[in-house]
Protein backbone atom coordinates (compact mmCIF):
# COMPACT_ATOMS: atom_id res chain seq x y z
CA UNK A 1 0.00 0.00 0.00
CA UNK A 2 1.42 3.39 -1.04
CA UNK A 3 0.71 6.63 0.79
CA UNK A 4 0.22 9.89 -1.07
CA UNK A 5 0.39 12.97 1.12
CA UNK A 6 -1.07 16.19 -0.26
CA UNK A 7 0.00 19.38 1.50
CA UNK A 8 -2.66 22.05 1.02
CA UNK A 9 -6.42 21.70 0.67
CA UNK A 10 -7.05 24.57 -1.74
CA UNK A 11 -7.81 24.54 -5.45
CA UNK A 12 -4.83 22.41 -6.57
CA UNK A 13 -4.54 20.21 -3.46
CA UNK A 14 -8.24 19.42 -3.17
CA UNK A 15 -8.40 18.53 -6.87
CA UNK A 16 -5.31 16.34 -6.52
CA UNK A 17 -6.46 14.52 -3.39
CA UNK A 18 -10.03 13.86 -4.49
CA UNK A 19 -9.02 12.52 -7.91
CA UNK A 20 -6.22 10.46 -6.35
CA UNK A 21 -8.64 8.78 -3.96
CA UNK A 22 -11.12 8.15 -6.76
CA UNK A 23 -8.41 6.57 -8.94
CA UNK A 24 -6.57 4.64 -6.22
CA UNK A 25 -9.56 3.43 -4.22
CA UNK A 26 -8.93 1.73 -0.91
CA UNK A 27 -5.78 -0.03 -2.16
CA UNK A 28 -3.71 3.04 -1.31
CA UNK A 29 -3.83 5.84 1.21
CA UNK A 30 -4.43 9.52 0.46
CA UNK A 31 -3.73 12.00 3.24
CA UNK A 32 -4.47 15.74 3.10
CA UNK A 33 -2.61 18.07 5.44
CA UNK A 34 -4.08 21.55 5.46
CA UNK A 35 -4.47 24.10 8.26
CA UNK A 36 -7.94 25.25 7.21
CA UNK A 37 -11.11 23.55 8.40
CA UNK A 38 -13.13 25.01 5.51
CA UNK A 39 -12.75 24.95 1.77
CA UNK A 40 -13.11 28.39 0.22
CA UNK A 41 -14.20 29.13 -3.36
CA UNK A 42 -11.80 32.10 -3.46
CA UNK A 43 -13.09 33.78 -6.67
CA UNK A 44 -16.43 34.50 -4.98
CA UNK A 45 -14.66 36.30 -2.11
CA UNK A 46 -14.97 39.31 -4.41
CA UNK A 47 -18.75 39.24 -3.91
CA UNK A 48 -18.37 38.72 -0.16
CA UNK A 49 -16.10 41.78 -0.15
CA UNK A 50 -18.91 44.03 -1.38
CA UNK A 51 -21.65 42.44 0.71
CA UNK A 52 -23.19 40.62 -2.28
CA UNK A 53 -22.69 37.19 -0.72
CA UNK A 54 -22.21 35.94 2.81
CA UNK A 55 -19.02 34.23 3.94
CA UNK A 56 -21.01 31.04 4.51
CA UNK A 57 -21.96 30.91 0.84
CA UNK A 58 -18.33 30.64 -0.27
CA UNK A 59 -17.01 28.10 2.25
CA UNK A 60 -17.89 24.61 3.46
CA UNK A 61 -16.32 22.27 6.04
CA UNK A 62 -13.74 19.86 4.64
CA UNK A 63 -13.98 17.11 7.27
CA UNK A 64 -17.29 15.54 6.13
CA UNK A 65 -16.25 15.63 2.47
CA UNK A 66 -12.95 13.89 3.17
CA UNK A 67 -14.64 11.39 5.49
CA UNK A 68 -17.12 10.45 2.77
CA UNK A 69 -14.33 10.14 0.20
CA UNK A 70 -12.13 7.99 2.47
CA UNK A 71 -9.35 10.60 2.58
CA UNK A 72 -7.32 10.88 5.77
CA UNK A 73 -7.63 14.56 6.72
CA UNK A 74 -5.20 16.23 9.09
CA UNK A 75 -6.08 19.77 10.03
CA UNK A 76 -2.49 20.83 10.38
CA UNK A 77 0.19 22.78 8.62
CA UNK A 78 3.24 21.12 7.19
CA UNK A 79 6.40 22.75 8.45
CA UNK A 80 9.32 20.69 7.17
CA UNK A 81 10.13 18.05 4.58
CA UNK A 82 12.60 15.24 5.22
CA UNK A 83 12.82 13.67 1.75
CA UNK A 84 15.57 11.18 2.71
CA UNK A 85 14.06 10.08 6.00
CA UNK A 86 16.17 10.22 9.13
CA UNK A 87 18.91 8.29 10.78
CA UNK A 88 17.84 4.66 10.94
CA UNK A 89 15.04 5.02 8.39
CA UNK A 90 14.99 5.74 4.66
CA UNK A 91 11.28 6.52 4.64
CA UNK A 92 10.66 10.14 3.72
CA UNK A 93 8.37 12.14 5.95
CA UNK A 94 7.02 15.59 6.60
CA UNK A 95 6.70 17.29 9.94
CA UNK A 96 3.23 18.61 10.62
CA UNK A 97 1.85 20.87 13.32
CA UNK A 98 -1.85 20.56 14.14
CA UNK A 99 -4.12 23.61 13.94
CA UNK A 100 -7.14 21.50 14.88
CA UNK A 101 -8.84 22.88 18.02
CA UNK A 102 -8.49 19.52 19.77
CA UNK A 103 -4.70 19.31 19.51
CA UNK A 104 -3.35 22.74 18.56
CA UNK A 105 0.43 22.95 18.27
CA UNK A 106 0.95 19.19 18.51
CA UNK A 107 3.53 17.92 16.05
CA UNK A 108 3.77 14.62 14.21
CA UNK A 109 5.98 12.90 11.65
CA UNK A 110 3.95 11.81 8.65
CA UNK A 111 5.63 9.41 6.25
CA UNK A 112 4.90 9.36 2.54
CA UNK A 113 5.68 7.50 -0.65
CA UNK A 114 4.60 10.41 -2.83
CA UNK A 115 4.22 14.03 -1.83
CA UNK A 116 2.33 16.87 -3.53
CA UNK A 117 3.05 20.40 -2.42
CA UNK A 118 -0.09 22.44 -3.14
CA UNK A 119 0.27 24.95 -0.35
CA UNK A 120 -0.48 28.00 -2.50
CA UNK A 121 0.83 31.39 -1.47
CA UNK A 122 1.87 32.94 1.79
CA UNK A 123 0.05 36.29 1.75
CA UNK A 124 3.16 38.34 2.40
CA UNK A 125 1.59 41.46 3.95
CA UNK A 126 4.82 42.05 5.88
CA UNK A 127 6.69 42.88 2.64
CA UNK A 128 5.23 46.40 2.69
CA UNK A 129 5.52 48.34 5.94
CA UNK A 130 2.04 49.18 7.17
CA UNK A 131 0.26 46.74 4.85
CA UNK A 132 0.57 44.15 7.56
CA UNK A 133 3.10 42.10 9.45
CA UNK A 134 4.02 38.49 10.10
CA UNK A 135 0.58 38.00 11.67
CA UNK A 136 -1.18 39.08 8.48
CA UNK A 137 -3.26 42.01 7.33
CA UNK A 138 -2.63 45.38 8.99
CA UNK A 139 -5.11 47.92 10.27
CA UNK A 140 -5.03 50.50 7.46
CA UNK A 141 -6.28 48.49 4.49
CA UNK A 142 -8.64 45.63 3.71
CA UNK A 143 -8.16 42.46 1.65
CA UNK A 144 -10.33 39.94 -0.18
CA UNK A 145 -7.77 37.14 -0.23
CA UNK A 146 -9.63 35.05 2.37
CA UNK A 147 -13.32 34.82 3.17
CA UNK A 148 -12.72 36.42 6.59
CA UNK A 149 -10.81 39.28 5.01
CA UNK A 150 -13.58 39.77 2.48
CA UNK A 151 -16.25 39.90 5.20
CA UNK A 152 -14.24 42.60 6.97
CA UNK A 153 -13.82 44.49 3.65
CA UNK A 154 -17.59 44.50 3.12
CA UNK A 155 -18.16 45.97 6.59
CA UNK A 156 -15.60 48.74 5.95
CA UNK A 157 -17.14 49.45 2.54
CA UNK A 158 -20.54 49.79 4.16
CA UNK A 159 -19.14 52.36 6.61
CA UNK A 160 -17.89 54.43 3.64
CA UNK A 161 -21.27 54.18 1.94
CA UNK A 162 -22.94 55.49 5.11
CA UNK A 163 -20.51 58.42 5.18
CA UNK A 164 -21.23 59.23 1.54
CA UNK A 165 -24.94 59.13 2.24
CA UNK A 166 -24.27 61.77 4.89
CA UNK A 167 -22.53 63.90 2.24
CA UNK A 168 -18.87 63.02 2.91
CA UNK A 169 -16.80 62.37 -0.22
CA UNK A 170 -14.63 59.24 -0.12
CA UNK A 171 -11.55 58.08 -2.01
CA UNK A 172 -11.24 54.38 -2.84
CA UNK A 173 -7.81 52.99 -3.63
CA UNK A 174 -7.75 49.45 -4.96
CA UNK A 175 -4.87 47.49 -6.48
CA UNK A 176 -1.53 45.97 -5.62
CA UNK A 177 0.33 46.67 -2.38
CA UNK A 178 3.88 46.02 -3.61
CA UNK A 179 5.98 46.19 -6.78
CA UNK A 180 6.23 42.39 -7.05
CA UNK A 181 2.58 41.43 -6.71
CA UNK A 182 0.63 39.02 -8.85
CA UNK A 183 -3.15 38.49 -8.84
CA UNK A 184 -3.97 41.84 -10.48
CA UNK A 185 -7.12 40.11 -11.75
CA UNK A 186 -8.57 39.97 -8.25
CA UNK A 187 -8.00 43.69 -7.68
CA UNK A 188 -9.37 44.41 -11.16
CA UNK A 189 -12.50 42.45 -10.34
CA UNK A 190 -12.91 44.00 -6.92
CA UNK A 191 -12.68 47.59 -8.15
CA UNK A 192 -15.50 46.99 -10.65
CA UNK A 193 -17.66 45.40 -7.99
CA UNK A 194 -17.03 48.30 -5.61
CA UNK A 195 -17.98 50.75 -8.35
CA UNK A 196 -21.15 48.76 -9.11
CA UNK A 197 -22.05 48.62 -5.42
CA UNK A 198 -21.60 52.37 -5.00
CA UNK A 199 -23.78 52.97 -8.04
CA UNK A 200 -26.50 50.68 -6.66
CA UNK A 201 -26.29 52.51 -3.32
CA UNK A 202 -26.80 55.82 -5.15
CA UNK A 203 -23.51 57.32 -3.96
CA UNK A 204 -21.24 56.87 -6.99
CA UNK A 205 -20.96 60.64 -7.51
CA UNK A 206 -19.50 61.01 -3.99
CA UNK A 207 -16.61 58.65 -4.71
CA UNK A 208 -13.26 58.94 -6.40
CA UNK A 209 -12.09 55.47 -7.38
CA UNK A 210 -8.43 54.87 -8.19
CA UNK A 211 -6.67 51.71 -9.34
CA UNK A 212 -3.03 51.43 -8.30
CA UNK A 213 -0.97 48.72 -9.94
CA UNK A 214 2.56 47.45 -10.45
CA UNK A 215 1.71 46.74 -14.10
CA UNK A 216 3.44 49.04 -16.59
CA UNK A 217 0.17 49.18 -18.53
CA UNK A 218 -3.40 48.33 -17.65
CA UNK A 219 -4.25 44.82 -18.81
CA UNK A 220 -0.73 43.39 -18.42
CA UNK A 221 -2.19 40.94 -15.84
CA UNK A 222 1.29 39.52 -15.22
CA UNK A 223 1.14 37.89 -18.64
CA UNK A 224 2.72 40.70 -20.64
CA UNK A 225 -0.75 41.65 -21.86
CA UNK A 226 -2.98 39.71 -24.21
CA UNK A 227 -4.37 40.36 -27.68
CA UNK A 228 -8.01 39.50 -28.18
CA UNK A 229 -9.68 38.74 -31.46
CA UNK A 230 -12.33 41.44 -31.32
CA UNK A 231 -14.39 43.10 -34.02
CA UNK A 232 -11.89 42.29 -36.74
CA UNK A 233 -8.93 43.61 -34.74
CA UNK A 234 -6.23 41.97 -32.68
CA UNK A 235 -7.01 44.22 -29.76
CA UNK A 236 -4.62 44.66 -26.86
CA UNK A 237 -5.86 44.00 -23.34
CA UNK A 238 -4.46 47.48 -22.63
CA UNK A 239 -7.23 49.07 -24.68
CA UNK A 240 -9.79 46.59 -23.32
CA UNK A 241 -8.90 47.32 -19.69
CA UNK A 242 -8.48 51.09 -20.13
CA UNK A 243 -11.87 51.21 -21.77
CA UNK A 244 -13.49 49.51 -18.77
CA UNK A 245 -11.95 52.00 -16.34
CA UNK A 246 -12.59 55.05 -18.52
CA UNK A 247 -16.23 54.09 -19.08
CA UNK A 248 -16.73 54.08 -15.32
CA UNK A 249 -14.81 57.28 -14.68
CA UNK A 250 -12.10 55.56 -12.66
CA UNK A 251 -8.49 56.77 -12.51
CA UNK A 252 -5.37 54.62 -12.56
CA UNK A 253 -1.79 54.80 -11.32
CA UNK A 254 0.62 52.55 -13.24
CA UNK A 255 4.03 51.04 -12.50
CA UNK A 256 3.72 51.66 -8.77
CA UNK A 257 5.63 49.97 -5.99
CA UNK A 258 3.73 50.76 -2.81
CA UNK A 259 6.49 51.00 -0.22
CA UNK A 260 4.61 52.26 2.83
CA UNK A 261 1.03 52.25 4.07
CA UNK A 262 -0.12 54.57 6.82
CA UNK A 263 -3.55 55.55 8.08
CA UNK A 264 -5.29 57.00 5.02
CA UNK A 265 -2.18 57.25 2.88
CA UNK A 266 0.15 55.14 0.73
CA UNK A 267 3.61 56.12 -0.44
CA UNK A 268 4.78 54.66 -3.72
CA UNK A 269 7.72 54.65 -6.08
CA UNK A 270 6.98 54.80 -9.80
CA UNK A 271 8.84 53.19 -12.67
CA UNK A 272 10.36 56.59 -13.52
CA UNK A 273 11.90 56.69 -10.03
CA UNK A 274 9.65 59.40 -8.59
CA UNK A 275 8.15 59.02 -5.12
CA UNK A 276 4.55 59.98 -4.60
CA UNK A 277 1.67 59.70 -2.16
CA UNK A 278 -1.98 58.86 -2.52
CA UNK A 279 -4.54 59.41 0.19
CA UNK A 280 -7.54 57.14 0.67
CA UNK A 281 -10.55 56.50 2.86
CA UNK A 282 -10.82 52.87 1.83
CA UNK A 283 -8.01 50.75 0.40
CA UNK A 284 -7.93 47.14 -0.76
CA UNK A 285 -4.37 46.28 -1.69
CA UNK A 286 -3.33 42.76 -2.70
CA UNK A 287 -0.15 41.63 -0.89
CA UNK A 288 2.75 40.01 -2.74
CA UNK A 289 2.85 36.21 -2.66
CA UNK A 290 5.71 34.05 -1.40
CA UNK A 291 6.07 30.35 -0.72
CA UNK A 292 4.74 29.28 2.67
CA UNK A 293 8.26 28.94 4.11
CA UNK A 294 9.03 25.25 4.46
CA UNK A 295 12.33 23.95 5.69
CA UNK A 296 13.86 20.80 4.20
CA UNK A 297 16.41 18.52 5.82
CA UNK A 298 18.69 15.74 4.56
CA UNK A 299 19.03 12.39 6.31
CA UNK A 300 21.92 13.72 8.41
CA UNK A 301 19.83 16.68 9.52
CA UNK A 302 21.60 19.25 7.33
CA UNK A 303 19.48 22.02 5.85
CA UNK A 304 18.65 21.36 2.18
CA UNK A 305 15.91 23.97 1.84
CA UNK A 306 17.76 25.57 -1.10
CA UNK A 307 17.77 22.22 -2.94
CA UNK A 308 14.00 21.94 -2.84
CA UNK A 309 12.94 25.56 -2.85
CA UNK A 310 13.73 28.75 -4.78
CA UNK A 311 14.69 31.81 -2.69
CA UNK A 312 11.07 33.05 -2.86
CA UNK A 313 9.97 29.88 -1.05
CA UNK A 314 8.27 28.22 -4.02
CA UNK A 315 9.19 24.63 -4.83
CA UNK A 316 11.65 23.82 -7.61
CA UNK A 317 10.25 21.59 -10.32
CA UNK A 318 11.26 20.61 -13.86
CA UNK A 319 11.62 24.21 -15.05
CA UNK A 320 14.64 25.91 -16.58
CA UNK A 321 15.76 28.21 -13.78
CA UNK A 322 18.79 29.41 -15.75
CA UNK A 323 17.04 31.02 -18.70
CA UNK A 324 18.83 34.34 -18.16
CA UNK A 325 17.62 37.59 -19.67
CA UNK A 326 14.14 38.30 -21.04
CA UNK A 327 15.41 37.99 -24.62
CA UNK A 328 16.35 34.35 -23.98
CA UNK A 329 13.07 33.24 -22.44
CA UNK A 330 11.29 30.37 -24.16
CA UNK A 331 8.02 28.54 -23.53
CA UNK A 332 10.13 25.42 -22.92
CA UNK A 333 11.51 27.06 -19.74
CA UNK A 334 8.14 26.30 -18.11
CA UNK A 335 7.72 23.06 -16.16
CA UNK A 336 5.70 20.23 -17.69
CA UNK A 337 5.51 17.37 -15.18
CA UNK A 338 5.94 19.54 -12.04
CA UNK A 339 8.24 16.90 -10.55
CA UNK A 340 11.06 17.99 -8.26
CA UNK A 341 14.34 17.29 -10.11
CA UNK A 342 16.15 15.97 -7.01
CA UNK A 343 13.44 13.97 -5.27
CA UNK A 344 11.35 12.25 -7.93
CA UNK A 345 8.51 11.39 -5.55
CA UNK A 346 7.81 15.06 -4.81
CA UNK A 347 5.63 17.24 -7.03
CA UNK A 348 4.27 20.79 -6.75
CA UNK A 349 0.99 22.12 -8.15
CA UNK A 350 -0.76 25.47 -8.31
CA UNK A 351 0.86 28.58 -6.88
CA UNK A 352 3.31 26.44 -4.87
CA UNK A 353 5.67 25.66 -7.78
CA UNK A 354 8.54 28.05 -8.55
CA UNK A 355 8.07 29.65 -11.98
CA UNK A 356 11.28 29.82 -14.04
CA UNK A 357 10.94 33.58 -14.43
CA UNK A 358 8.33 36.27 -14.96
CA UNK A 359 6.03 36.28 -17.97
CA UNK A 360 5.83 40.09 -18.16
CA UNK A 361 9.00 41.92 -19.15
CA UNK A 362 11.12 42.65 -16.04
CA UNK A 363 11.25 46.33 -15.19
CA UNK A 364 12.77 48.42 -12.45
CA UNK A 365 12.91 52.06 -11.46
CA UNK A 366 16.17 54.04 -11.91
CA UNK A 367 16.68 53.42 -8.17
CA UNK A 368 16.88 49.71 -8.92
CA UNK A 369 13.51 48.80 -7.40
CA UNK A 370 11.92 45.96 -9.37
CA UNK A 371 8.38 46.92 -10.33
CA UNK A 372 6.72 44.20 -12.35
CA UNK A 373 3.88 41.77 -11.95
CA UNK A 374 4.88 38.20 -11.15
CA UNK A 375 3.28 35.34 -13.08
CA UNK A 376 -0.35 34.59 -12.30
CA UNK A 377 -1.30 30.99 -11.52
CA UNK A 378 -5.06 31.22 -11.52
CA UNK A 379 -7.69 28.67 -10.57
CA UNK A 380 -8.02 26.76 -13.82
CA UNK A 381 -4.30 26.08 -14.36
CA UNK A 382 -3.88 25.31 -10.64
CA UNK A 383 -6.62 22.68 -10.76
CA UNK A 384 -5.25 21.24 -14.01
CA UNK A 385 -1.82 20.93 -12.42
CA UNK A 386 -3.36 19.22 -9.40
CA UNK A 387 -5.07 16.68 -11.62
CA UNK A 388 -2.07 16.10 -13.89
CA UNK A 389 0.37 15.42 -11.05
CA UNK A 390 -2.16 13.08 -9.46
CA UNK A 391 -2.56 11.12 -12.68
CA UNK A 392 1.21 10.83 -12.99
CA UNK A 393 1.55 9.65 -9.39
CA UNK A 394 -1.26 7.12 -9.80
CA UNK A 395 0.55 5.71 -12.84
CA UNK A 396 3.88 5.68 -10.98
CA UNK A 397 2.29 3.83 -8.05
CA UNK A 398 1.12 1.30 -10.62
CA UNK A 399 4.65 0.93 -12.00
CA UNK A 400 5.29 3.76 -14.49
CA UNK A 401 8.95 4.76 -14.26
CA UNK A 402 8.29 8.48 -14.70
CA UNK A 403 5.47 11.05 -14.80
CA UNK A 404 2.92 10.30 -17.51
CA UNK A 405 0.95 13.55 -17.52
CA UNK A 406 1.87 17.17 -18.03
CA UNK A 407 0.31 20.52 -17.19
CA UNK A 408 2.51 23.20 -18.67
CA UNK A 409 1.49 26.85 -18.60
CA UNK A 410 3.07 27.24 -22.04
CA UNK A 411 0.79 24.53 -23.42
CA UNK A 412 -2.46 25.31 -21.67
CA UNK A 413 -4.99 28.08 -21.77
CA UNK A 414 -6.81 29.86 -19.01
CA UNK A 415 -10.32 31.14 -18.78
CA UNK A 416 -10.96 34.02 -16.47
CA UNK A 417 -14.30 35.55 -15.76
CA UNK A 418 -13.96 38.82 -13.89
CA UNK A 419 -17.21 40.02 -12.40
CA UNK A 420 -18.07 43.67 -12.84
CA UNK A 421 -21.23 43.72 -10.76
CA UNK A 422 -23.70 41.12 -9.55
CA UNK A 423 -27.34 40.89 -10.65
CA UNK A 424 -29.34 38.42 -12.73
CA UNK A 425 -30.26 41.02 -15.35
CA UNK A 426 -28.00 44.00 -14.65
CA UNK A 427 -24.78 42.22 -13.67
CA UNK A 428 -21.89 42.12 -16.10
CA UNK A 429 -18.55 40.39 -16.22
CA UNK A 430 -15.53 40.30 -18.47
CA UNK A 431 -14.99 36.82 -19.88
CA UNK A 432 -11.45 36.30 -21.09
CA UNK A 433 -9.82 33.25 -22.55
CA UNK A 434 -6.13 33.09 -23.31
CA UNK A 435 -4.15 30.40 -25.11
CA UNK A 436 -1.43 29.71 -24.24
CA UNK A 437 -0.88 31.40 -20.87
CA UNK A 438 2.84 31.81 -21.49
CA UNK A 439 3.23 33.56 -24.85
CA UNK A 440 4.91 31.63 -27.64
CA UNK A 441 6.21 34.17 -30.13
CA UNK A 442 7.72 31.52 -32.39
CA UNK A 443 4.43 29.74 -33.00
CA UNK A 444 2.27 32.87 -32.83
CA UNK A 445 4.43 35.74 -34.08
CA UNK A 446 3.41 39.23 -33.00
CA UNK A 447 1.03 38.47 -30.17
CA UNK A 448 2.46 35.22 -28.77
CA UNK A 449 -1.04 33.81 -28.51
CA UNK A 450 -3.47 31.93 -30.71
CA UNK A 451 -6.06 34.53 -31.64
CA UNK A 452 -8.68 31.81 -32.10
CA UNK A 453 -8.34 30.87 -28.46
CA UNK A 454 -7.79 34.32 -26.99
CA UNK A 455 -10.93 36.36 -26.61
CA UNK A 456 -12.48 38.91 -24.32
CA UNK A 457 -15.94 40.35 -23.94
CA UNK A 458 -18.08 42.11 -21.40
CA UNK A 459 -21.70 41.37 -20.73
CA UNK A 460 -24.48 39.70 -18.81
CA UNK A 461 -23.67 36.29 -20.33
CA UNK A 462 -20.24 36.36 -18.72
CA UNK A 463 -21.89 37.23 -15.40
CA UNK A 464 -24.16 34.19 -15.74
CA UNK A 465 -21.08 32.06 -16.45
CA UNK A 466 -19.35 33.46 -13.36
CA UNK A 467 -22.41 32.77 -11.23
CA UNK A 468 -22.82 29.25 -12.55
CA UNK A 469 -19.10 28.57 -11.95
CA UNK A 470 -19.63 29.51 -8.31
CA UNK A 471 -22.25 26.78 -7.85
CA UNK A 472 -20.65 24.23 -10.14
CA UNK A 473 -17.21 24.39 -8.52
CA UNK A 474 -18.59 24.23 -5.00
CA UNK A 475 -20.71 21.24 -6.13
CA UNK A 476 -17.59 19.62 -7.54
CA UNK A 477 -15.47 20.35 -4.47
CA UNK A 478 -18.18 18.80 -2.27
CA UNK A 479 -17.93 15.66 -4.44
CA UNK A 480 -21.63 15.76 -5.23
CA UNK A 481 -22.98 13.39 -7.92
CA UNK A 482 -21.26 13.83 -11.28
CA UNK A 483 -18.35 15.81 -9.82
CA UNK A 484 -15.77 14.02 -11.94
CA UNK A 485 -17.54 15.15 -15.11
CA UNK A 486 -17.07 18.83 -14.28
CA UNK A 487 -13.87 20.00 -15.96
CA UNK A 488 -11.17 21.87 -14.07
CA UNK B 1 -26.95 60.93 -27.82
CA UNK B 2 -23.34 59.81 -27.78
CA UNK B 3 -22.43 62.73 -25.52
CA UNK B 4 -24.27 61.14 -22.59
CA UNK B 5 -21.69 58.35 -22.52
CA UNK B 6 -18.72 60.66 -22.95
CA UNK B 7 -19.50 63.59 -20.70
CA UNK B 8 -17.26 62.36 -17.90
CA UNK B 9 -14.18 62.23 -20.14
CA UNK B 10 -11.77 65.19 -20.12
CA UNK B 11 -9.33 65.88 -22.95
CA UNK B 12 -5.69 64.92 -22.39
CA UNK B 13 -6.46 62.62 -19.48
CA UNK B 14 -5.51 58.92 -19.70
CA UNK B 15 -9.24 58.15 -20.12
CA UNK B 16 -9.28 60.30 -23.26
CA UNK B 17 -6.86 57.89 -24.97
CA UNK B 18 -9.02 54.80 -25.09
CA UNK B 19 -12.30 53.60 -26.53
CA UNK B 20 -15.54 54.38 -24.73
CA UNK B 21 -18.63 52.28 -25.39
CA UNK B 22 -21.69 54.13 -26.66
CA UNK B 23 -25.35 53.38 -26.15
CA UNK B 24 -25.80 50.46 -28.53
CA UNK B 25 -22.77 48.60 -27.22
CA UNK B 26 -23.92 49.12 -23.63
CA UNK B 27 -27.44 48.02 -24.49
CA UNK B 28 -26.11 44.83 -26.08
CA UNK B 29 -24.29 43.97 -22.86
CA UNK B 30 -27.53 43.46 -20.98
CA UNK B 31 -29.83 42.55 -23.90
CA UNK B 32 -31.08 39.15 -22.73
CA UNK B 33 -31.64 37.63 -26.20
CA UNK B 34 -28.20 38.64 -27.44
CA UNK B 35 -26.60 37.59 -24.17
CA UNK B 36 -28.22 34.15 -24.34
CA UNK B 37 -26.43 33.70 -27.67
CA UNK B 38 -23.16 34.99 -26.15
CA UNK B 39 -23.66 32.62 -23.22
CA UNK B 40 -23.62 29.66 -25.61
CA UNK B 41 -20.60 31.07 -27.42
CA UNK B 42 -18.58 31.69 -24.22
CA UNK B 43 -19.31 28.15 -23.05
CA UNK B 44 -18.23 26.73 -26.39
CA UNK B 45 -15.02 28.75 -26.33
CA UNK B 46 -14.21 27.62 -22.81
CA UNK B 47 -14.92 23.99 -23.66
CA UNK B 48 -12.55 24.13 -26.63
CA UNK B 49 -9.93 25.78 -24.42
CA UNK B 50 -10.25 23.08 -21.77
CA UNK B 51 -10.01 20.31 -24.35
CA UNK B 52 -6.88 21.89 -25.85
CA UNK B 53 -5.27 22.28 -22.43
CA UNK B 54 -5.46 18.73 -21.03
CA UNK B 55 -2.35 16.68 -21.79
C1 LIG C 1 -9.65 37.46 -4.29
C2 LIG C 1 -9.20 36.46 -5.29
C3 LIG C 1 -9.98 36.22 -6.41
C4 LIG C 1 -9.59 35.30 -7.36
N1 LIG C 1 -10.39 35.08 -8.44
C5 LIG C 1 -10.03 34.17 -9.35
C6 LIG C 1 -10.87 33.91 -10.48
O1 LIG C 1 -11.90 34.54 -10.67
N2 LIG C 1 -10.50 32.95 -11.35
C7 LIG C 1 -9.35 32.23 -11.17
O2 LIG C 1 -9.05 31.36 -11.98
N3 LIG C 1 -8.53 32.45 -10.11
C8 LIG C 1 -8.85 33.41 -9.21
N4 LIG C 1 -8.03 33.63 -8.15
C9 LIG C 1 -6.81 32.84 -8.01
C10 LIG C 1 -7.08 31.47 -7.40
O3 LIG C 1 -7.76 31.62 -6.18
C11 LIG C 1 -5.76 30.76 -7.21
O4 LIG C 1 -5.17 30.62 -8.46
C12 LIG C 1 -5.92 29.38 -6.61
O5 LIG C 1 -6.57 29.43 -5.38
C13 LIG C 1 -4.55 28.74 -6.46
O6 LIG C 1 -4.72 27.44 -5.99
P1 LIG C 1 -3.66 26.77 -5.01
O7 LIG C 1 -4.19 25.44 -4.69
O8 LIG C 1 -2.31 26.89 -5.59
O9 LIG C 1 -3.66 27.69 -3.71
P2 LIG C 1 -4.83 27.87 -2.65
O10 LIG C 1 -6.15 27.68 -3.28
O11 LIG C 1 -4.55 29.15 -1.96
O12 LIG C 1 -4.62 26.66 -1.64
C14 LIG C 1 -3.48 26.55 -0.82
C15 LIG C 1 -3.86 25.70 0.37
O13 LIG C 1 -2.68 25.36 1.10
C16 LIG C 1 -2.95 25.52 2.48
N5 LIG C 1 -1.68 25.73 3.19
C17 LIG C 1 -1.01 26.89 3.39
N6 LIG C 1 0.11 26.65 4.10
C18 LIG C 1 0.16 25.33 4.33
C19 LIG C 1 1.07 24.49 5.02
N7 LIG C 1 2.17 24.96 5.61
N8 LIG C 1 0.80 23.16 5.08
C20 LIG C 1 -0.31 22.65 4.48
N9 LIG C 1 -1.20 23.41 3.82
C21 LIG C 1 -0.98 24.73 3.75
C22 LIG C 1 -3.88 26.72 2.53
O14 LIG C 1 -4.56 26.78 3.75
C23 LIG C 1 -4.78 26.42 1.35
O15 LIG C 1 -5.81 25.56 1.71
C24 LIG C 1 -8.38 34.59 -7.19
C25 LIG C 1 -7.58 34.84 -6.07
C26 LIG C 1 -7.97 35.77 -5.14
C27 LIG C 1 -7.09 36.03 -3.95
Amino acid sequence: MARLVVMGGGVAGHTAATFAKKMLGSAHEVVVVTPNSNWNWIPSNIWVGVGGMSKEEVIFPLAPVYKKAGIDYRQAKAVAIHPEGKEGSDTPYIMIEYTDQTKPGQTEELTYDYLINATGPKLNFAATPGLGDANGLGEHTVSVCTADHAEHAAAELQKCIEKMKRGEKQTFLIGTGHGMCTCQGAAFEYIFNVEHTLKEAGVRDMAQIIFITNESFLGDFGMGGIHFNMGGFAMSSKVFAESLYAERGMDWILGAHVNKVEAGKVTYESLDGTMDEQTFDFAMLIPPFAGVGFKAFAKDGSDITATLFAPNGFMKVDANYNAGAYENWKPSDWPRTLQNPTYKNIFAAGIAFAPPHLISKPMSSPNGTPINPTPPRTGMPSAMMGKAVTMSIVDMIKGAPEPTHTACMAEMGAACVASAGKGLFNGTAAAMTVYPIVPDFETYPGTGRNLNGTTGELGLAAHWVKHILHFVFIWKAKLRPGWTLIPE
Amino acid sequence: MASKHLQHIDPYTPQFGTMIPLGFQKWLRTCVIYQLFRFVMINLKMTVLILKSHH
